[in-house]
């Protein structure tokens, strides 16, 4: 998986902040490239420029191998993500890829869980396999 | 990744869309601004807008492509600006 991260600020002041404050958080710096999206264009395209403020909300696009939108959030600036939501929603559309899409993942999926095969047997009979407590076991 | 290393003078490096698939970019600043289109949010199941952008990567300068990543997953997280808080 290839992480992206973008903002409006420069690629030097990406390198400052790396540098200066990430690297003191991450042993390395930051891994991923920091991409600087000046202008917004990219962040409009996506839907998550703010022209009014001139920067861009916490969106995050999940694409798959094929160049899809599988999924995204878009947050207002105060509130941060949960990395661990993003990565569990990587791995359950990595599964359901794997699978050749004949499974699919129901709510709270993590990888070793039951997966549902969505077919005529299945119609109105997924309580039988699955309940909302399966969730927290 | 073999992003390309590019050269930075005094001009801010800059990248954006490419390919047919997007709205076209603001081309001309003010005039743009009114006639610009209804915002569209990103559809999903459709393909995600490919961009060229500068970027900064362990030391270096590079320039990111988008569709060089194809055959791969992406997580692409925009967020408001170095040195914030959250």
């Amino acid at each position: 998986m290839d992480l992206l991260s973008v903002s409006v600020d420069s690629v030097f002041v990406h390198k400052m902040w790396n540098d200066h404050e990430l690297s003191k958080m991450v042993d390395g710096g930051v891994p991923f490239p920091m991409l600087s999206d000046g202008g917004g264009r990219v962040g409009t395209v996506y839907g998550v420029y703010d022209p009014d403020a001139g920067v861009e909300m916490r969106g995050r696009f999940i694409i798959d191998p094929d160049g899809i939108v599988q999924g995204y959030e878009v947050l207002t600036p105060p509130v941060g993500r949960n990395v661990a939501e993003t990565i569990r929603q990587v791995q359950a559309y990595q599964h359901v890829r794997a699978s050749k899409g004949s499974e699919a993942t129901p709510s709270g999926w993590r990888p070793g869980k039951l997966t549902l095969k969505p077919g005529p047997d299945l119609v109105g009979r997924v309580w039988e396999v699955w309940k909302p407590s399966i969730e927290n076991e | 990744m073999p992003d390309e290393e590019i050269k930075v003078g005094c001009a801010r490096p800059t990248g954006g869309p490419v390919g047919p698939a997007q709205a076209s970019p603001p081309a001309g600043g003010k005039a743009s601004l009114a006639t610009q289109e209804v915002k569209r949010m990103i559809q999903v199941g459709k393909p995600a807008p490919d961009f060229v952008s500068p970027a900064y990567h362990q030391g270096k300068f590079t320039q990111v492509k988008l569709s060089d990543h194809l055959g791969k997953w992406v997580v692409l997280c925009f967020y408001p600006g170095d040195f914030t808080f959250v």
